[in-house]
């Protein structure tokens, strides 16, 4: 951890990464670098590939990996099932997180939890020390004590399930948070805590990727790099500042400065 | 008797003794209905699916009807016996115990009721005519056996069975636990066990039924059980099938609900080669409410018949119906689940699913929700699902780092849990979450929604 603390060493290196959807090309010719400490936020109309880079970097089965390098840590990513990215200190927080009727939150949190100390070495966790270590997460984050004694995410409203992928992110303590839309879908009170969430998660040695519709969110979470997906490439790339600019001029324009082949 | 011819030797035979050996001092009136059962038994013989025999259609009893089945005799001493049954505590202020070793009454394993407090829970055989309290009236009222071969091949054995009896009014709970065992053997056998439960006005009764045997050995189990709730009686009632793999079972059970009584039951089933759990309620008192779950868990060659029908006979009454399967291996589901809703029932409340989760490609479900409504204002509705585990719920397991093996049994756990997590009891409800989650594969199961 110390080695990249200093942020010499990305903690992703994408290169080239193209992917697809069964016969349909989605993502085509992605770079980028996260360095420990940053925040990413990648924007992008509808459409753009903002989303299926977040799932493939998080090894979901349903895209095909056609060409380039994702390393993790200096690791060949894309080799590894998607529990072994998720040990290693992968986290996705899911758009459309699921619901999983008789599967008790404490059970599932524990068994990732334990998971990730095993492939490390560690022993599993005390059932003591877990619940101590998640009350504090539940306190933390600001999530309703209530939710967590039920089944995951079993007739959670949307921005009770948003706060739920917070809480496991809390717990499951990533290294690299990668949030697709968490946003989206939530009113101000409920964007405040999911942003509150992941700024108290910032520290020098984890990263977070931000995959985001809007601007919104990142008036509470101020990102070091913004850039702009459009149809499978990133187009844009630059400080905080290109997040208002879109804000004002619109994916619009986007279109258009990349039709025009600016 | 009759002198028709006697088309089953052994089973002739077996009824031939037991009318001249322990039975020969039963009650006339039981003799009778002994007689007559197996008169009625030896006529029909076994169900076969022959065209437009519904109730048998997916289901070959072939192998029952083939197999040279012959009732033990009464072992010498059932000490030991007891750990055979299935070993969960269960707390109560009256908990009573009644043991059946290879359809024998087990008075050195059973603690009954013969009159305290005016409950009855003893063996049949023990019930003398000054406190029989209705038992020639009831015994096979409930489960006739005119049209129905098992049920009178049951009758024809009834001696000894369990007689429960809970007098109107007593309002603190009761807890019967009925255990059946078979014990090894090398012989093929064969049992009937027989229950009788008479729940009085606004009586609380749990029940928990179990049916152990052996592993490795072949026998059958027949048995036939009768529920009666009086006006505003309660009845939790378990039924744990944990036969052993080469088991053959028949399970008929029949329930005669009064004015706004409530049975709770849920049924769950493993091992088995082939198990049939027929039960039939007839909500017959307004306000009648019943609760009917099940899970079953299947494997290699296995095969598992649940047919269930709720008869809603008056108006105001209320029924669930929710079974829940998951099956493994080249094994076999049959559900046939049939609500019928009477005129005159209005505002009958109605819902019944069969839920199947199947780990394998060459399992099998043939599901058959049904709904007979003769009345116009009702509330019903039925479904019935069978599928793999989800893909999209397995990636959300996986991405939190749990690997296909441990995300997979988390979810097969979790589907089954549903119907675990209904047990009341709590160390029986623990006692079954663990014998459940024991019988899970260990392995990676097929998915649904794979691209």
């Amino acid at each position: 951890m110390a080695a990249v603390a200093n942020g010499s060493k990305p903690l992703l290196s994408v290169k080239g990464l193209t992917a697809s959807a069964g016969d349909l090309d989605i993502l085509k010719g992605i770079d980028l670098e996260v360095f420990p400490g940053e925040v990413h936020a990648i924007m992008g109309p509808n459409g753009s590939g903002k989303s299926t880079l977040a799932n493939v970097l998080a090894g979901r089965p349903d895209y095909t990996v056609t060409s380039g390098e994702v390393l993790f840590e200096g690791q060949d990513l894309l080799k590894l099932e998607p529990e072994i990215r998720a040990r290693m200190g992968l986290f996705l927080a899911f758009q459309y997180p699921l619901e999983l009727p008789g599967v008790r939150a404490w059970q599932f949190l524990k068994a990732g939890v334990d998971a990730r100390r095993v492939h490390h070495g560690e022993e599993e966790m005390s059932a003591r020390e877990f619940d101590q270590m998640l009350k504090a997460k539940v306190e933390q984050v600001q999530i309703d004590p209530d939710l967590v004694k039920r089944a995951v995410n079993e007739g959670f409203s949307g921005g009770e399930k948003k706060r739920n992928e917070i809480l496991q992110m809390a717990v499951l303590e990533p290294k690299l948070a990668l949030l697709d839309e968490t946003d989206s879908g939530l009113d101000i009170d409920a964007l405040r805590i999911v942003a509150d969430g992941v700024n108290l998660l910032r520290s020098p040695e984890n990263a977070v990727v931000l995959v985001t519709h809007y601007q919104r969110i990142l008036d509470y979470i101020t990102p070091n790099h913004v850039h702009v997906l459009f149809d499978g490439r990133i187009v844009r790339s630059g400080g905080p500042e290109l997040a208002h600019e879109l804000e004002k001029k619109g994916y619009d324009w986007i279109k258009e400065s990349v039709d025009a082949g600016v | 008797m009759t002198s028709a011819t006697v088309k089953f030797a052994q089973y002739f035979a077996d009824f031939q003794s037991l009318s001249q050996g322990p039975g020969a001092g039963d009650p006339a009136w039981l003799k009778d209905l002994r007689d007559n059962a197996w008169a009625k038994f030896n006529e029909t013989g076994f169900p076969t699916a022959r065209r437009g025999n519904e109730r048998w259609k997916y289901t070959n009893v072939g192998p029952i009807a083939k197999a040279d089945f012959s009732f033990p005799e009464r072992i010498a001493s059932a000490n030991g016996l007891k750990s055979l049954a299935p070993s969960y505590k269960i707390d109560g202020p009256v908990v009573y115990d009644l043991v059946y070793v290879d359809g024998h009454y087990s008075a050195e394993l059973s603690s009954p009721a013969n009159g305290a407090n005016r409950i009855t829970a003893d063996s049949m055989a023990s019930i003398t005519p000054e406190n029989c309290s209705g038992l020639e009236s009831q015994i096979g009222r409930y489960a006739p056996y005119d049209d129905d071969a098992f049920a009178a091949l049951n009758t024809a054995f009834l001696h000894d069975g369990a007689y429960i009896n809970i007098p109107d009014g007593r309002a603190e709970p009761v807890v019967v636990r009925l255990s059946y065992i078979t014990a090894g053997c090398a012989a093929p056998k064969v049992t009937h066990p027989r229950t009788l439960i008479v729940a009085g006005k606004n009586t609380d009764v749990t029940v928990v039924e179990s049916y152990v045997g052996p592993k490795d050995s072949e026998y059958f189990t027949n048995a036939v059980t009768e529920f009666s709730l009086a006006d505003g009686a309660r009845i939790d009632h378990y039924r744990l099938l944990l036969e052993g793999e080469k088991a053959f079972h028949v399970g008929t059970s029949r329930v005669k609900q009064g004015k706004d009584s409530s049975f709770n039951s849920a049924s769950f089933a493993l091992g088995t080669a082939l198990a049939r759990n027929d039960l039939q309620v007839l909500l017959d008192g307004p306000g009648a409410y019943c609760s009917l779950n099940g899970l079953y868990l299947t494997a290699d060659n296995q095969h598992i018949d649940n047919l269930i029908s709720i008869d809603h006979a008056q108006p105001h009454c209320t029924s669930r119906l929710n079974y829940k399967g998951i099956l493994d291996g080249r094994s076999r589901a049959v559900f046939g689940g049939e609500v019928m809703v009477r005129r005159d029932a209005q505002k009958s409340d109605a819902e019944q699913t069969d839920k199947n989760l199947i780990l394998s490609k060459l399992a099998e479900v043939d599901s058959k929700p049904s709904l007979l409504i003769f009345a116009d204002d009702v509330k019903c509705n039925h479904g019935a699902t069978a599928g793999h585990i989800d893909a999209d719920t397995l990636f959300y397991l996986r991405s939190r780092g749990l690997d296909l093996d441990a995300a997979s049994r988390m979810l097969v756990h979790a589907f089954a849990s549903e119907i675990i997590d209904k047990v009341r009891p709590e160390p029986l409800r623990d006692y079954l979450d663990d014998l459940f989650s024991a019988a899970i594969p260990d392995k990676s199961l097929p998915v649904a929604g794979v691209r």
